[in-house]
């Protein structure tokens, strides 16, 4: 599973971080998400993939091509 | 079916919506069961400006419109179906806070202020909320009951916290809520709303002149730091953020904290399972977000261009009362939603709103909830209703959903 962000859509909720805190965070300086595992180990994926789904405005998309499945991507 | 439900099911005429009234009290409108089976795209009646507007009841129809940048928040947009009294002829004048605008001058606005509330600074406010949250109680302990659980807890703790966050006197904390409960208020004139704005604003004008000449540790004053390096934001611009966020944290927690304390009271086993095991407290937080959904109504958007919903066409230029509410309540999401359950997955509800207006504190109720709900039962575990539950002053014409005051005893 790889996780990438889109800082420019990112509006903050800090949805992911509720949801995934081992893989998301917020900047101090400008709120916005940071990815703290790239590559979540199989334990944090479940929540990796909550945390795209719940992400307000899609700004999380989740590839699982690794794992044979298409990727997750929510819709914006 | 009720007549409201019957009009709007049959479109033979045009009910006034938001509804001002519960046959359950404690859950939402009964109406929106039969509109989401039979009319999801319901012709209604904005009952604040008496223009028509649709109603949306479906979880996927809601999340699609809140999740759509192109459905638009602009407050000045005529067909706008605000949900608060603003005075025609302000319109073209007053400066409008963030949640009623769109990108890009929604975008700018709301990254001044959403550093201040990332995960990591609201855990790092958990001690001292837990400090306020004891003192609290432990006032009305030495009071004894019964006491209004809303004026000893509710509303104090959320706006205290809230004040320090904010770097203002809690000496105010009166004055805001009153500043809410009149710009919020169904029933406020004009004339009362466009008085209090413009005293607000010289409040706040002033308070953010001080922070920029002397800035402390507080939110206003970072955000005064921040102005120098946007230029496309006035001193203006941070007086209506100012202004937006008085109003967010003074009752939204606070009507949480009291309907939820009504609604844990009435599921007794529930309740004992969060006493044995506090780990519990998060899950049942989200529950009681979806279950209580008190701002509804507060998610309303204006079509910028034809949009497809379940239920048909909203045209460009129509507004749309997108019922969070309702939404959180779809069977087809939540499986039988009038049951609160502290064990469901309650994730993806949007009691917060979805989209890019999502509520930037969603994190601080949840902290705030946590520690309120969590304490007062630890610390009061006798803690019963000392009213009838169905004679309770519901708020049911209220913006955001609560009580005026709760008789608890122990």
């Amino acid at each position: 599973m790889r996780v990438e962000v889109d800082r420019d859509t990112c509006v903050g909720s800090g949805n992911c971080v509720h949801f995934a805190p081992a893989v998301f965070d917020q900047d101090d300086r400008d709120g916005l998400v940071v990815v703290l595992a790239e590559s979540p180990e199989p334990a944090l994926r479940a929540a990796t993939r909550t945390a795209a789904l719940n992400c307000p405005v899609g700004a999380i998309s989740v590839d699982r091509t690794h794992s044979g499945s298409p990727p997750v991507r929510p819709a914006p | 079916m009720t007549e409201t439900a019957d009009a709007v099911t049959t479109g033979t005429e045009r009910p006034d919506f938001p509804l001002d009234r519960r046959r359950c009290p404690l859950a939402v409108p009964q109406e929106y069961e039969v509109m989401r089976e039979e009319n999801p795209l319901a012709p209604v009646t904005n009952r604040m400006t008496g223009k028509p507007v649709w109603a949306l009841t479906r979880y996927r129809d809601v999340r699609q419109v809140l999740g759509d940048p192109s459905m638009s928040s602009n407050a000045r947009n005529p067909s706008y179906p605000a949900q608060f009294h603003v005075p025609e002829e302000m319109l073209p004048y007053i400066a409008f806070p963030f949640p009623a605008m769109d990108p890009p001058e929604h975008t700018v606005r709301r990254r001044m202020v959403i550093p201040e509330f990332t995960a990591a600074r609201i855990n790092k406010l958990r001690p001292r909320m837990q400090q306020i949250v004891d003192t609290q109680i432990d006032q009305m302990l030495a009071k004894g009951g019964p006491l209004d659980l809303m004026a000893e807890l509710a509303l104090p703790v959320p706006a205290l916290l809230f004040c320090e966050m904010l770097g203002v006197d809690p000496v105010h904390i009166g004055y805001f809520r009153r500043y809410a409960e009149t710009t919020t208020g169904r029933d406020s004139s004009q004339e009362a709303v466009a008085g209090a704005i413009a005293e607000m604003d010289e409040f706040l004008d002033e308070l953010i002149t001080e922070k920029t000449k002397n800035p402390g540790d507080d939110l206003l004053s970072r955000i005064a730091a921040r102005l120098p390096d946007e230029p496309t934001l006035e001193h203006e611009d941070l007086v209506a953020i100012a202004r937006v966020l008085v109003i967010a944290g003074s009752d939204t927690t606070a009507n949480v904290v009291s309907l939820g304390t009504v609604l844990l009271l009435q599921h007794p086993e529930q309740l004992a399972e969060l006493k044995a095991d506090p780990s519990l407290w998060p899950g049942a937080v989200e529950e009681l977000l979806r279950f209580l959904s008190i701002l509804d109504s507060a998610t309303v958007r204006v079509a910028t261009h034809d949009v497809e919903v379940s239920g048909g066409t909203i045209r460009q230029g129509e507004g749309v009362l997108a019922l969070n509410g309702a939404a959180n309540w779809d069977p087809e999401r939540f499986p039988e939603p009038e049951k609160f359950d502290i064990h469901r997955n309650a994730e993806g509800h949007m009691a917060f709103s979805y989209g890019n207006h999502m509520c930037p504190g969603a994190n601080l109720a949840r902290m705030q909830l946590e520690t309120v709900f969590r304490t007062l039962f630890e610390r009061i575990p006798d803690l019963r209703l000392a009213a009838d539950v169905d004679k309770l002053s519901y708020m049911f014409d209220a913006h955001a959903y609560g009580l005026h005051e709760l008789p608890v005893t122990w």
